[in-house]
């Protein structure tokens, strides 16, 4: 029925900047400390304690604000958004409503897999700086036990991103969302570690219909607890089918029923209904009295951008229009993230090749670091030593078809290609001798000599094999070559 | 005379020439409140061990010639409101009867670093809102110069100390007039920095962009010597200012010269106590004949001042206060009954554990603000008042460019009997009427002593600077303190 | 403007304060007589004026991004009306 609606998704994504403290207090942001061991009476919201703003978070912010496309004001405040709940101690959240750091960006995507979806750019509403609250710990069991709260995440620093409207299926969702982790992740501003929760994404969906009576619209869900980017997708698909189901039943409109959260339910593959907390429509938001504004320039903007580096999508072109790559490489080594296209960069300009060092990272590299479940940062044979590796083999120093075989020993053994060469026994079989060990083979073979004079060429690949049992370091393809036109002077 | 009928400023002299120990004057102190305070309240607490051990160390390191801080040796008191990890800070509330805060407030480091000898917490309205010291969830305060009348506001236990001859100098905090109106109604001096002079940090919050601490004492020397003691930059408060501190006590001799004096048009006007409008009045012809002119200025949006105050003090008060949920700190509801199937458990612990833990005043500003704030009123009453906020400090800029201090009134009236304005809150508010101003536009003030009425009660001069000019206010006070002898003019006993 | 006795009990849910009948009747007309007070505000020409939040207007005020030693957990719980040695402990919080 997917033909009948449309459905339209905007993400509200909570990062989590990678300071060393918390956006108000100095206590550490560090993951998974015993609970309630890194508060102080600033987090904890004891009377009396006064909050003073993180330069790193909000630098991190504007760090991503800009690199997210966004318009920088030259004024802009915090506020208290004001609700009760056990882990937000002071009573308030201190977030910004009206006048936010950024507002008015985007975020290009395009489609991995081709063919889903047109590339597009996805507006960002706004991105603004906010306080984390504490974890409420339930007991699941049986509802009844204490909660217990804990509050060492409370007050660490989150910036808010929040997207227009502007995408149209589950697979844009996640298009968006990994592009968007990319680039933080090329910025350094987060780690994005969804288990850790550095990296959290609500949606807001519903559906446009069309219908005899003109186009209409569904009643928004906010979709949340999703804590996988698989998760987000198949939330957004179970949810456009609910809603149209739903739709179907009782025909509401948005604006006929309120907006709903409903949580996702992993395991069972559903959004379920969440109580929504008491009075929470109304926030009553002022200005922060204890925090000041922050007044920014063009210049100190210009400045920030200055520094950004490069970003993903203009990486994607320069590999593709300035080394030649296919668009579907270039996005393989970007999507990796920062450090692999370091490694790619530093090999590739070394050996000067760009296209082989490419078929390297994207064949063997990636397999690797799979296989053994390890980083670029980790991995066994630096950059310099796989252009070593692949000069090696240009120089013909090393044949072709051993240099698989020295870079698994490379990675295996964590050697330099000297040493693998070395202790594969590779030598250079110089030309003469080649020639000697094809002439004996000849004269023993006959009947190979009779079929390739006879027009079938591919005989000779029964003496590669002989060749290779003589002297292993034999080229396979200058073999070839030379038996071939030995055959023909005879 | 004895050792509590000096200033802060001979007691000081005496401690460094070693004519008194240290000991000594707590000890005295310390029998002056066993003698009074359970006439007068001032005290919510006095820990005399604790003090004079302080004290005896002091001396202690005083006698081998170690360095000593400012105050060293000098008994202060403290408001109630203020975190000392010594002592618990209660603010008067059943909400924070039992919390004992684990970090020292600024301004309490500061004394500590001064090494004064740190005699006892004072009483005040609950949670510093209020003007009559009424508010207190615990005791009543009473005015030593009647004991049938309250000494004023929030900062009551403050005034009434120094005014009982219990303590040479104390602490209070002023929202909106909280330290000059009980300074005023008790016979002392007390003064409100710039917003921003002194830190914030450990001062339990009533309204943020209000709320600001300073000394009272017997003079205004007094009030200079404590004020360069707690003032200055904290980097643990936002709103603190960056500028350095002028030795306060270096320069309060020297007259001000050319000095301009405000009178403001609207401040003398109808509900003035005759009495109150004559001492004034008298103050300002001493200024005369000091040398000042004087020029009359108008504050036009002044009438407008407590309007806005009530909306903008409760607005950051019921937010301020949110924190008091029974959770991590403070009162909680202990009866809950059998969870109502229908309801939420924890919001009726919440609910439970704020009106227990709240008095009737606190509940109202609460209720106010966060009515003022609730969706559809927030641009009628709370955005408004910012904009009329403005507005008042411009007046206040204009009529600096005029004049260096501004005259008035600090209460339109004398001390007022205990239960005489409780039942009656919006009466109540119109008490600050000539203080709130100074808060909403962050300026100094301070109030002196400037005569009696002829009931015997003493009546208060307030001025007012332009924001930083303590040392301008500080040295214009004391012209006047040391043209006139109000501020000696002491107690005889309690009546 | 007058306070009803119903936007009383809106505001008091949403302050979470459980006032008593006779709370709530004298909260009424003392908030409707201050608002009423407050209401002059109104006639002030406020039109090209920005709020001013702050009394005195500072901005840029930052910390640097170092990390200072926490409380110890128990000076953290201390003040806590009931806690496990390790977390604060509330009434169940029925759904999220």
């Amino acid at each position: 029925m997917s033909d009948s609606y449309k459905t339209i998704i905007g993400l509200e994504v909570h990062v989590q900047l990678a300071t060393n403290s918390k956006l108000f207090c100095r206590c550490s942001t560090q993951f998974g400390a015993e609970p309630n061991t890194q508060t102080c009476p600033v987090c904890i919201g004891m009377p009396g304690s006064l909050p003073v703003m993180n330069r790193t978070a909000y630098q991190l912010a504007l760090k991503t604000a800009v690199a997210i496309n966004c318009e920088i004001p030259a004024f802009t405040k915090w506020d208290r958004k004001q609700y009760f709940y056990p882990d937000l101690p002071k009573g308030y959240q201190i977030s910004q409503f009206d006048l936010p750091m950024s507002a008015n960006g985007y975020l290009e995507i395009s489609d991995e897999k081709e063919g889903r979806f047109e590339p597009k750019r996805i507006g960002i509403t706004r991105a603004h700086l906010e306080d984390d609250a504490g974890k409420s710990i339930h007991d699941e069991v049986h509802g009844k036990a204490d909660s217990q709260i804990d509050l060492n995440r409370t007050g660490t620093p989150l910036l808010e991103i929040v997207s227009e409207p502007d995408l149209r299926s589950s697979a844009e969702a996640r298009a968006y969302l990994e592009e968007l982790k990319l680039l933080l992740e090329y910025i350094g501003v987060s780690d994005c570690n969804m288990q850790e929760g550095s990296l959290r994404c609500d949606a807001n969906v519903n559906l446009h219909l069309e219908t005899e009576n003109g186009k209409v619209a569904t009643p928004i869900v906010e979709i949340k607890n999703m804590n996988s980017f698989r998760a987000v997708e198949r939330a957004i698909d179970y949810e456009a089918e609910r809603q149209y189901r739903v739709w179907q039943e009782t025909g509401q409109r948005i604006g006929e029923a309120p907006k709903q959260t409903r949580g996702w339910d992993d395991a069972s593959g559903k959004t379920l209904p969440q109580r929504s907390k008491e009075e929470s429509s109304d926030y009553r938001y002022f200005p922060d009295p204890d925090l000041v504004p922050v007044l920014s320039t063009p210049e100190q903007v210009a400045e920030v951008r200055a520094a950004l580096g490069e970003l993903p999508a203009s990486c994607r072109s320069r590999l593709s229009a300035d080394h030649g790559l296919s668009p579907y490489d270039a996005n393989v080594l970007v999507n990796q993230g920062r450090a692999l296209l370091d490694y790619f960069f530093t090999t590739a300009k070394t050996c000067n090749d760009f296209k082989t060092t490419c078929n390297w990272v994207t064949q063997h590299v990636l397999r690797i670091l799979k296989e053994q479940e390890t980083t670029i940062e980790e991995f066994a044979v630096s950059a310099l030593q796989l252009a070593e590796l692949i000069t090696a083999t240009a120089d013909g120093q090393l044949p072709k078809s051993r240099s698989k075989d020295a870079f698994e020993m490379m990675c295996a053994e964590k050697i330099d290609v000297a040493t693998a060469i070395d202790r594969l026994g590779i030598e250079q079989v110089d030309e003469s001798a080649l020639v000697a060990l094809c002439q004996e083979l000849l004269a023993t073979n006959p009947k190979i000599v009779a079929d390739v004079q006879a027009g079938k060429q591919q005989a000779v690949g029964s003496l590669i094999g002989q060749a290779k049992k003589k002297n292993p370091n034999v080229d396979p393809g200058r073999f070839r070559e030379l038996c071939l036109e030995l055959v023909a002077k005879m | 005379m004895s050792l509590t009928e000096q200033s802060a400023t001979e007691l000081l002299q005496l401690l460094n020439q070693g004519e008194i120990s240290s000991v000594e004057l707590t000890q005295s102190y310390l029998d002056q409140i066993e003698a009074k305070d359970s006439q007068i309240g001032a005290f919510l607490r006095i820990d005399a061990k604790a003090a004079l051990a302080r004290a005896a160390d002091i001396d202690t390191r005083r006698q081998s010639g170690k360095p000593l801080g400012k105050l060293a040796g000098l008994p202060v008191a403290v408001k109630d409101v203020l975190c000392d990890t010594e002592t618990k800070t209660t603010c008067a509330s059943r909400m924070l009867e039992n919390f004992r805060p684990p970090y020292d407030s600024t301004v309490v480091a500061k004394l500590k670093a001064a090494d004064a000898v740190l005699i006892g917490r004072t009483n005040m309205d609950e949670f510093a809102m209020g003007g009559s010291t009424e508010n207190s969830a615990f005791q009543i305060t009473r005015n030593p110069w009647d004991l049938e009348r309250a000494p004023g506001g929030s900062s009551g236990g403050a005034a009434a100390c120094v005014a009982g001859g219990m303590a040479p100098l104390s602490i209070g905090t002023d929202t909106g007039g909280s330290i000059r109106q009980p300074a005023g109604l008790c016979g002392v001096v007390g003064l409100k920095p710039t917003y921003g002079r002194v830190s914030r940090y450990g001062l339990v919050a009533f309204a943020s962009s209000l709320d600001q601490v300073g000394p009272l004492a017997n003079t205004t020397e007094d009030a200079a010597l404590l004020l360069e003691t707690i003032a200055g930059h904290d980097p643990l408060d936002s709103t603190s200012l960056d500028v350095p501190v002028p030795e306060y006590t270096a320069t309060i001799n020297r007259p001000l010269e050319g000095l301009r004096i405000g009178v403001v048009r609207e401040h003398f006007a109808t509900g003035l106590d005759p009495e109150v409008e004559s001492a004034v009045r008298d103050a300002i012809k001493v200024y005369e004949s000091l040398g000042a002119t004087v020029k009359e200025i108008s504050l036009p949006h002044s009438k407008y001042a407590v309007a806005t105050y009530y909306v903008i003090a409760p607005s950051e008060a019921s937010s301020n206060l949110a924190r008091y949920d029974g959770v991590h700190f403070g009162h909680r509801h202990s009866q809950l009954s059998v969870p109502d199937p229908t309801s939420n458990s924890l919001v009726e612990m919440y609910r439970c554990s704020r009106s227990e833990g709240f008095g009737p005043e606190v509940k109202r500003r609460i209720m106010l603000g966060a009515y003022a704030l609730s969706a559809g009123y927030y641009d009628a009453y709370y955005l408004k008042a910012l904009k009329v906020r403005r507005l008042i400090r411009q007046d206040f800029d204009t009529a600096f460019e005029q004049v260096d201090l501004i005259a008035s009134p600090v209460t339109a009236e004398p001390a007022f009997k205990i239960g005489q304005l409780a039942d009656d809150p919006l009466s109540m508010y119109l008490v600050d009427l000539y203080t709130v101003s100074a808060n909403l536009a962050g300026l100094p003030g301070v109030s002196l002593p400037c005569g009696f009425s002829s009931s015997g009660l003493p009546i208060g001069l307030q001025l007012q600077a332009k924001p930083l000019a303590e040392e301008t206010l500080l040295r214009g006070a004391h012209m006047y303190q040391k043209a006139t002898d109000w501020q000696s003019r002491k107690l005889d006993q309690l009546k | 403007m007058a306070i009803t006795r119903a936007d009383v009990e809106k505001v008091a849910r949403l302050a979470r304060l459980r006032l008593s009948e006779d709370e709530l009747t004298s909260l009424t007309n003392e908030l409707s007589q201050i608002v009423t007070y407050v209401d002059q505000l109104a006639e002030v020409d406020t039109d090209a004026v920005e709020p001013m939040t702050h009394a005195i207007e500072l901005h840029n005020v930052f910390a640097d991004d170092v990390v200072r030693p926490s409380l110890p957990r128990e000076q953290a719980l201390a003040n806590a009306p009931s806690h496990n040695d390790q977390a604060y402990l509330v009434p169940p919080v029925l759904g999220d």
